[in-house]
């Protein structure tokens, strides 16, 4: 046997990830209650529910709406969301144009009205497809288009960041906002899947 | 870079699963993971994000591709305050008591490596056309569409070039622009019927298409 030097195995990455904080810490560059402080915040404020809220207002109040549209930032802000330092482009899906967000290079999304981004939408699979065969993928994820809807795959590559805003379902005439807001899925937020009853 | 991150239209992957009620962190250290590239830009300015992005690009290939995210995430973390000496690798391996894979090395990049490659801006309606540069570097044009050319469907806000800012150089702010690419532009004889790509990209991306 000759050829391929071994290399040792890694240590195991909670290992590896408690090692970085020891040594850290050990130089006190780490404020007491800082990390938890902010795993606190992303679980506070990075929440689908929160795109899932400005989806509903936008269904029940046509000038809200209109404002989304314009300002995506500036509209959010009006329900106290607020997208730190970037620019949220709200995109409108209709009966002749569906859109879905990716994020190709790496895996930006607009955490505050997204959530942090899930698994699947971090996938190489998910990365590399979509761009390439979005009536395919979305097939396989069971949303079927039409071929009189035009798909507008929106890559994240900037400093933009997209919100997919999904139909209204019909059946839904007289609903409330928060009985509206709780049909959004992240999912729809993205546009790999419709509102549905 | 030309380097694995770039995924948009690889072939060869499988299917995309969804998980039910998926958790924002699946394990205890992804956690500590995030919260620690916070610590690295907000508290301890070590880098910056487009640094941070870069150096997630900069990790092996076969390493990204086995990684899941906050592997990644960390990978990157861990390398950039390596590299401004903030802790040392050997300091780390002993600590995990094993091998502590990081990113390999970036490239050397010049302040002006990259200007505009016209005066003027463009405008909505406007057809341009990336321009096909493969620079060693971080960019954010990404490989599926430098040469292709698109519409311009918005001018967007100006934001520091990462380029640039991607190597810590001083990065000047510049226009992005969401231009849209038919399908058939981007994979001719593999496109779907009636799809579209649009991508947000820097000034000097861009040239004039005419």
């Amino acid at each position: 046997m000759s050829g391929r030097p071994e290399r040792p195995p890694a240590a195991p990455i909670a290992e590896r990830v408690r090692a970085l904080e020891q040594a850290l810490a050990a130089k006190e560059l780490i404020p007491e209650g800082f990390l938890e402080q902010r795993v606190e915040q992303a679980e506070e404020n990075f929440d689908p529910r929160n795109g899932a809220r400005v989806v509903a207002r936008a269904w029940l109040d046509p000038a809200f709406r209109a404002r989304l549209l314009a300002d995506g930032t500036a509209a959010s802000a009006e329900l106290g969301l607020r997208v730190n330092g970037e620019y949220l482009v709200v995109l409108e899906n209709s009966d002749a144009v569906h859109n879905v967000i990716v994020c190709t290079q790496c895996s930006c999304t607009a955490w505050p009205v997204i959530g942090l981004p899930p698994d699947w939408y971090k996938s190489p699979a998910y990365r590399a497809r979509v761009v390439r065969e979005p009536r395919a993928l979305l097939r396989e994820l069971g949303l079927e288009l039409g071929d009189e809807v035009a798909v507008r795959v929106w890559d994240t590559s900037g400093e933009t960041r997209y919100m997919v805003l999904p139909q209204r379902p019909a059946g839904t005439e007289g609903w409330s906002e928060e009985r509206l807001a709780a049909l959004v899925t992240r999912e729809a937020l993205i546009g790999v899947a419709k509102v549905r009853v | 870079m030309d380097g694995i991150h770039d995924l948009g239209g690889m072939s060869g992957f499988g299917a995309v699963e969804i998980e039910p009620d998926e958790p924002r962190f699946h394990e205890p250290w992804e956690a500590r993971a995030f919260a620690l590239n916070s610590l690295g830009i907000r508290r301890l300015g070590a880098y910056n994000v487009h640094e941070y992005r870069h150096a997630v690009e900069r990790i092996d290939p076969a390493h990204y591709l086995a990684a899941s995210y906050y592997e990644r995430w960390f990978t990157a973390v861990a390398t950039l305050l390596v590299e401004k000496g903030v802790v040392t690798l050997a300091e780390l391996e002993g600590r995990a008591g094993g091998r502590f894979p990081l990113s390999r090395p970036a490239a050397e990049v010049k302040p002006g490596a990259l200007v505009p490659a016209s005066a003027s801006r463009f405008c909505a309606g406007e057809r341009v056309r990336v321009r096909d540069r493969h620079p060693a570097g971080h960019t954010r044009a990404p490989r599926y569409v430098r040469g292709k050319c698109g519409v311009v469907v918005r001018v967007s806000r100006a934001f520091e070039l990462p380029d640039l800012a991607g190597h810590a150089l001083p990065a000047h702010q510049e226009t992005t622009y969401h231009v849209e690419f038919a399908a058939a532009e981007l994979w001719r004889d593999a496109a779907e019927g009636r799809a579209s790509v649009v991508v947000d990209l820097w000034e000097s991306y861009l040239e004039p298409a005419r």
